[in-house]
């Protein structure tokens, strides 16, 4: 499995700032009106970086126009991965919201485009 | 009968409507002692009550016949039992079904069907619902309450020595946990051994999305021949820790990235998975790459389950309606946004929840994060839900008119109108729910024992 740092246009970001999408991978899961986001440093070395900048109160911020409930987080370093549930993200739910993506599979793309400081730049 | 010493359980579909041919290739090649099929999502239960109102013969799973027709001689060579939820809102009329499709194709078959996830007529119209705290009889008509059942559920069926076992809504890893249960004579009190096998329920129910499904993102995730992605099994161990794996040769990847995405799948509190059966800690689990499409997974635990059974509760919503239509080349945003300036302004006044969005802009994520530019073409799409069908309709009607009342260039109208079926979740005490197992077979001489059958033994070869 390859990765790489993609070309992101860097006029784009102030400097010492990183799209999410480089550092980490993100799965979309549902139950009801919750969307389930599971975050995971690609590097184990970029973990903290992410329990520092990528907070429930971040996550909340940057979804603001999706979810209209509470965001909790869970911290999971065995897995170096962030669980993060969002209550009332998915326009009352898979069976009757009137959005396309009714599940919220796209959301974790939502996430991974959130921008945030390094840990140099505090 | 003497406990093997692991038992290799496959899952060959993740989703009502997934790939039959993954399935063909676990039971053709990787030598399963067990086949899962897991069919079942929160709203196709009551979509298929639906169909069982209109057709008491009906309301299970659609793909049923071509599954049933592609695994069953595959399944009696291999000397292979299968679970499947695919009964869905008619269990007893799925295992007939599969009944009578092995006596088309000249097999001798015992089927089990589980009962009792059907708790309807039971359902208190004042339980308050997980979701909003308000009781299930205020959402609407009730089409479906269906229980969760748990692995204990299963357990009567797969000791009848049954080839199939049908069941109707259980919960997902309950289909995984009641094979190891049985085979290795797992107590029900040991949440230990419960969280473990249930873990690897979970990993592996939703089949293509642990090998490298829901997953590929060109240049950072990437997934070898993704077009023939391989469907997972695990080989699960007398302590409840396994191995997963897949079929060498196919598609996909299992890697410690595919395996932690799927651990954290749908679930709402790692620290505390709530099945019918356990309560298991995820953030205990350790995960070891073993190479070669080889992950180890061992170590869950958790505590005893709850006293209540999760109801999934179906009603009926009214309708639905949308319409799209797409505008192209230079000032296509504009265009698009005219018309839906247009569309707002006829329609809003009756349908006060009228969604549009345009498609290539803001539709997935009601925002682009400041990421994109203006795209070459935007598809305008617009929806609202009605109380009846005629009301809903209107929505593609008025889409449909901008062709020739609408701005400049629209093109490729489309129109649906849909019922929609709303689920609520809600509680209820295990004491209420009864499951029972119904036996059927094709009633040649050779169904009569389970000694006489190929495929009734715990242990494969």
């Amino acid at each position: 499995m390859t990765t790489r740092i993609p070309d992101c246009s860097p006029g784009q970001r102030s400097r010492g700032t990183r799209l999410l999408h480089e550092l980490a991978h993100c799965r979309a899961g549902d139950k009801g009106d919750t969307s389930i986001l599971s975050l995971f440093a690609y590097r184990a070395d970029d973990f903290p970086l992410l329990v520092e900048r990528v907070t429930a109160e971040a996550v909340a911020a940057h979804l603001e126009h999706l979810v209209h409930g509470e965001v909790r987080r869970h911290v999971l370093p065995k897995l170096c991965a962030l669980q993060f549930t969002c209550e009332h993200a998915l326009g009352s739910g898979v069976t009757t919201s009137l959005a396309l993506d009714t599940h919220g599979k796209s959301l974790s793309f939502a996430l991974l485009a959130m921008t945030i400081e390094t840990l140099e730049n505090r | 009968m003497p406990r093997p010493r692991t038992l290799r359980i496959g899952c060959g579909a993740g989703f009502q409507g997934d790939r039959i041919d993954p399935a063909v290739i676990l039971a053709a090649q990787g030598r399963l002692d067990w086949l899962v099929l897991e069919c079942l999502a929160e709203r196709t239960v009551a979509a298929a009550q639906l169909r069982r109102l209109a057709d008491p013969d009906q309301g299970y799973d659609p793909l049923l016949r071509a599954r049933m027709v592609a695994l069953l001689p595959l399944l009696k060579r291999s000397r292979c039992r299968m679970i499947s939820n695919l009964g869905a809102a008619n269990p007893i009329a799925a295992g007939r079904a599969v009944v009578a499709i092995a006596q088309e194709l000249g097999l001798a078959l015992k089927v089990a069907v589980v009962t009792g996830d059907d708790v309807l007529d039971r359902l208190d119209p004042d339980a308050p619902t997980l979701e909003t705290g308000q009781p299930v009889r205020e959402y609407g008509p009730l089409i479906s309450a269906s229980a969760y059942l748990g692995a204990d559920a299963i357990l009567p069926a797969i000791a009848t020595g049954a080839d199939v076992i049908i069941t109707g809504r259980v919960a997902d890893p309950s289909l995984f946990l009641a094979p190891m249960v049985h085979a290795f004579g797992w107590p029900l009190d040991d949440p230990k051994l419960l969280a473990r096998g249930t873990v690897i329920g979970h990993l592996l129910e939703c089949a293509g999305q642990l090998t490298g499904g829901y997953f590929a993102d060109p240049g950072f995730k990437d997934v070898r021949d993704l077009a023939h992605l391989g469907f997972p099994f695990c080989d699960v161990e007398p302590d409840g820790n396994g191995t997963l794996g897949k079929v060498p040769g196919t598609g996909g990847a299992i890697t410690m990235r595919t395996v932690k995405e799927q651990l954290l799948y749908e679930v709402v509190d790692p620290t505390a998975y709530v099945t019918p059966d356990v309560v298991a800690d995820l953030g205990t689990v350790d995960l070891v790459d073993l190479g070669e499409d080889r992950i180890r997974v061992s170590n869950a635990d958790g505590l005893s389950r709850t006293g209540t059974l999760k109801v999934s509760v179906g009603y009926r919503a009214g309708w639905i309606g949308e319409g799209e239509i797409s505008y192209a080349g230079p000032n296509a945003r504009a265009r698009a946004e005219l018309a839906s300036a247009v569309l707002h302004e006829r329609l809003h006044h009756d349908l006060p929840d009228l969604r549009i969005d345009l498609i290539g802009i803001d539709s997935m994520h009601r925002t682009c994060f400041g990421l994109a530019g203006d795209p070459y073409e935007v598809r305008l799409r617009a929806v609202a839900s009605g109380h009846a069908r005629a009301l809903a309709e209107r929505v593609g009607l008025e889409v449909e008119a901008l062709y020739t009342n609408g701005p400049a260039g629209g093109g490729g109208a489309r129109r649906w109108v849909s019922e929609r079926v709303g689920i609520v979740s809600t509680l209820m005490p295990r004491d209420a729910v009864r499951s029972s197992v119904v036996r059927l077979s094709t009633g040649r001489p050779a169904a009569a024992g389970p000694a006489s059958l190929p495929g009734t033994g715990d242990l494969a070869p």
